[in-house]
């Protein structure tokens, strides 16, 4: 469980937009018509999406009204799952992974390098405005740490070196390619004469 | 070792590419239709006889568990959901099948929704897995077209719809009864069992809930035989296993192996040695940050399987190898893990809620050096009393790799909290707890 703090200003209302309403409709043909309570959470994240990567309170209430379920059922379940933000975050919102693998590779000095160039606490917005930093726990890319997750890309195999580069690509505006910083194929071994491997 | 005929994913770091027309090329898709026509039944007894067991962390055999699911359809729908909610640290396997092994996944689901009689399929993936998701969507998008899915599925007469669903950053609906609550739209916290959701699952309605590496090597255990899959490894733990090996090693990687390969030659061949060469090893945790580590002699010979490592008292799990080395602090290292499962409980029973914080702030205090010796002593007491008293499995998971560290670095703990206690009890109190975890004669 965590703790998450509710945005002190709340905009007064909230309203899907005509094509996340369509959206909605469809992700609710997915389930049978008398469970539309299980949409509650993809519902969560068409609201996040729409308001700048962060829910109000208002969202909350327009989703248990268009699923018919009480509101406290919609806080329960947006303040129970860490994805959903309840309180503004960056444009680009960084989060480490800190669990023990990505803590054994190194992790440490990617929070530190968060804490220089965005902000010296977790959940503040930098100075520029478009970047905050969290920790995070395992992210599940365990063979490619220490890595980090901007938005909905995966960064891995940092070193402090070139977290700083991906860290200033976006105080810059201009995020620069996921994926791998260490030159390698996924998740695949590293080839060698000796071990025999097959190309990867 | 593995050979090269045996290995199933063959696309695990997408050399050949992960679309439908790739996927064909290595064999999926190749016979579906051959392998339903020959019977529910026969698809079940082939997978008891390949004695698979399933790969989410528990290895309960998949044959039974789906025996288990009512011969006909009554008034009430089956469903089948794969989860795919993938957060044991140290584990990342599911991954590369979602993102490059999807049609192995999605010919997998249908023959396993045929032969526990569903007509739906959902796809419960963490919320983080986003790309991976979209990724699985497309191919799913790819095999309607072909018409693999849908009404009439590869022209077997069976109807199958698959659907994703997306988590939201908690590890417990990795436990198939909290994936269910949150799948229906709940917090995620787990139900009591019995009735298990082979009988009452997702609405109340029979349930079969497998793990992703399950449901994908079923296809090809049906197309090369149970005995195929049954001779690689030893009995009951059979078959090969994607192994995830991470930590201080010089080249982390996924890499496919037949059960019962030793962890040395994982280590040593596959993930280029231990950072400063195998004499600096301290300690490995074999299977995924729930499991108890095990030290260096144990790691010379263990071999990686289900029952070696539980002779070894330690277990597979997901199989998600960390290795630590001596340049690391394995107390801080613990107290870290600790943090994880106090910040992943679902705060539903109170030995493992206030339990997991107490390990936790134990933990730091003794790789600060704070804690006196009777502090250890009461962490061994609480990871006892969460043990065995809650809903799920998740006590088991945060006492145990405390456990582990206890069985075998107590002289390290011991060397570095070494400080009496500033209000010494006369005696010791007995607790209200089940008199037989007590060891102590006074109690």
């Amino acid at each position: 469980m965590s703790i998450k703090k509710v945005h002190d200003e709340q905009p007064e209302s909230f309203e899907f937009s005509k094509e996340n309403l369509e959206a909605a409709n469809n992700i609710l043909k997915k389930y049978p018509p008398q469970n539309k309570k299980s949409a509650v959470m993809p519902l969560l994240y068409l609201a996040q999406k729409q308001n700048d990567n962060w829910i109000p309170l208002a969202a909350l209430k327009y989703i248990g009204k268009f699923l018919s379920m009480p509101y406290i059922n919609v806080y329960e379940i947006a303040t129970f799952y860490t994805m959903y933000n309840l309180s503004p975050v960056g444009k680009y919102f960084v989060q480490v992974c800190t669990t023990s693998p990505c803590l054994l590779r190194g992790a440490g000095q990617i929070v530190k390098s968060c804490q220089n160039k965005i902000s010296k606490n977790q959940n503040e917005i930098s100075k520029n405005g478009n970047c905050s930093w969290t920790e995070v726990e395992c992210l599940g890319a365990c063979v490619n740490a220490p890595m980090i997750q901007v938005n909905k890309d995966y960064y891995e195999d940092l070193d402090i070196k070139s977290a700083d580069k991906i860290l200033d690509s976006f105080l810059d505006d201009k995020p620069i390619k996921p994926g791998s910083f260490r030159n390698r194929n996924n998740t695949a071994p590293v080839k060698n004469k000796n071990n025999g491997i097959r190309n990867a | 070792m593995l050979k090269e005929e045996d290995r199933i994913f063959k696309n695990l770091y997408n050399e050949h590419g992960s679309s439908l027309q790739e996927s064909l090329k290595i064999n999926d898709w190749l016979n579906t239709k051959e392998l339903i026509s020959k019977g529910r039944d026969w698809i079940i007894n082939e997978v008891k006889l390949s004695e698979l067991r399933g790969r989410g962390g528990a290895g309960f055999p998949t044959g039974i568990k789906w025996s288990f699911t009512p011969k006909t359809v009554g008034s009430r729908p089956h469903y089948l959901v794969i989860n795919a909610d993938e957060s044991e640290p140290g584990t990342c396997k599911d991954r590369d099948i979602l993102r490059f092994e999807p049609q192995k996944l999605i010919e997998g689901c249908l023959i396993s929704a045929f032969a526990v009689n569903a007509h739906t399929c959902y796809i419960y993936i963490r919320g983080e897995y986003f790309n991976e998701g979209q990724r699985l969507q497309k191919a799913i998008d790819e095999a309607y077209e072909k018409k693999f899915i849908g009404k009439n599925a590869c022209n077997t007469g069976w109807d199958l719809d698959i659907y994703i669903h997306y988590g939201a950053g908690a590890y417990i609906c990795g436990e198939e009864t909290a994936l269910l609550e949150s799948l229906e739209g709940n917090k995620g916290q787990p139900r009591l069992k019995p009735p298990f959701p082979a009988l009452v699952g997702l609405y109340g309605c029979p349930t079969i809930v497998n793990n992703v590496e399950t449901i994908a090597v079923i296809p090809t255990i049906l197309r090369k035989g149970g005995k195929w899959f049954a001779s690689l490894g030893r009995p009951k733990n059979t078959g090969t296993k994607i192994f995830c090996i991470s930590g201080n090693v010089n080249n982390p990687c996924n890499v496919e192996e037949e059960m019962g390969i030793p962890l040395k030659v994982l280590i040593e061949k596959y993930a280029g040695g231990v950072i400063g060469g195998w004499k600096n090893l301290q300690a490995v945790i074999p299977g995924g940050s729930s499991m108890p580590l095990i030290p260096k002699d144990i790691c010379e010979t263990i071999k990686m399987d289900f029952d070696s490592l539980i002779a070894a008292k330690s277990g597979l799990g997901t199989a998600g190898i960390v290795v630590i080395n001596k340049d690391q602090d394995i107390i801080k290292c613990m107290a870290r893990i600790a943090r994880f499962y106090k910040h992943e409980s679902c705060g539903q029973c109170t030995p493992c809620r206030e339990g997991s914080g107490w390990m936790w702030r134990i933990l730091e205090r003794a790789a600060k050096g704070d804690a006196t010796k009777e502090d250890i002593d009461l962490l061994a007491d609480v990871t006892k009393q969460i043990e065995g008293h809650t809903i799920c499995a998740f006590g088991e998971g945060s006492a145990w790799p405390v456990q582990g560290l206890l069985r075998h670095f107590r002289k390290e703990i011991d060397k570095r909290c070494f400080s009496e206690p500033v209000i010494k009890k006369k005696r010791k109190i007995p607790y209200l707890v089940d008199q037989h975890l007590l060891e102590s004669k006074d109690a």
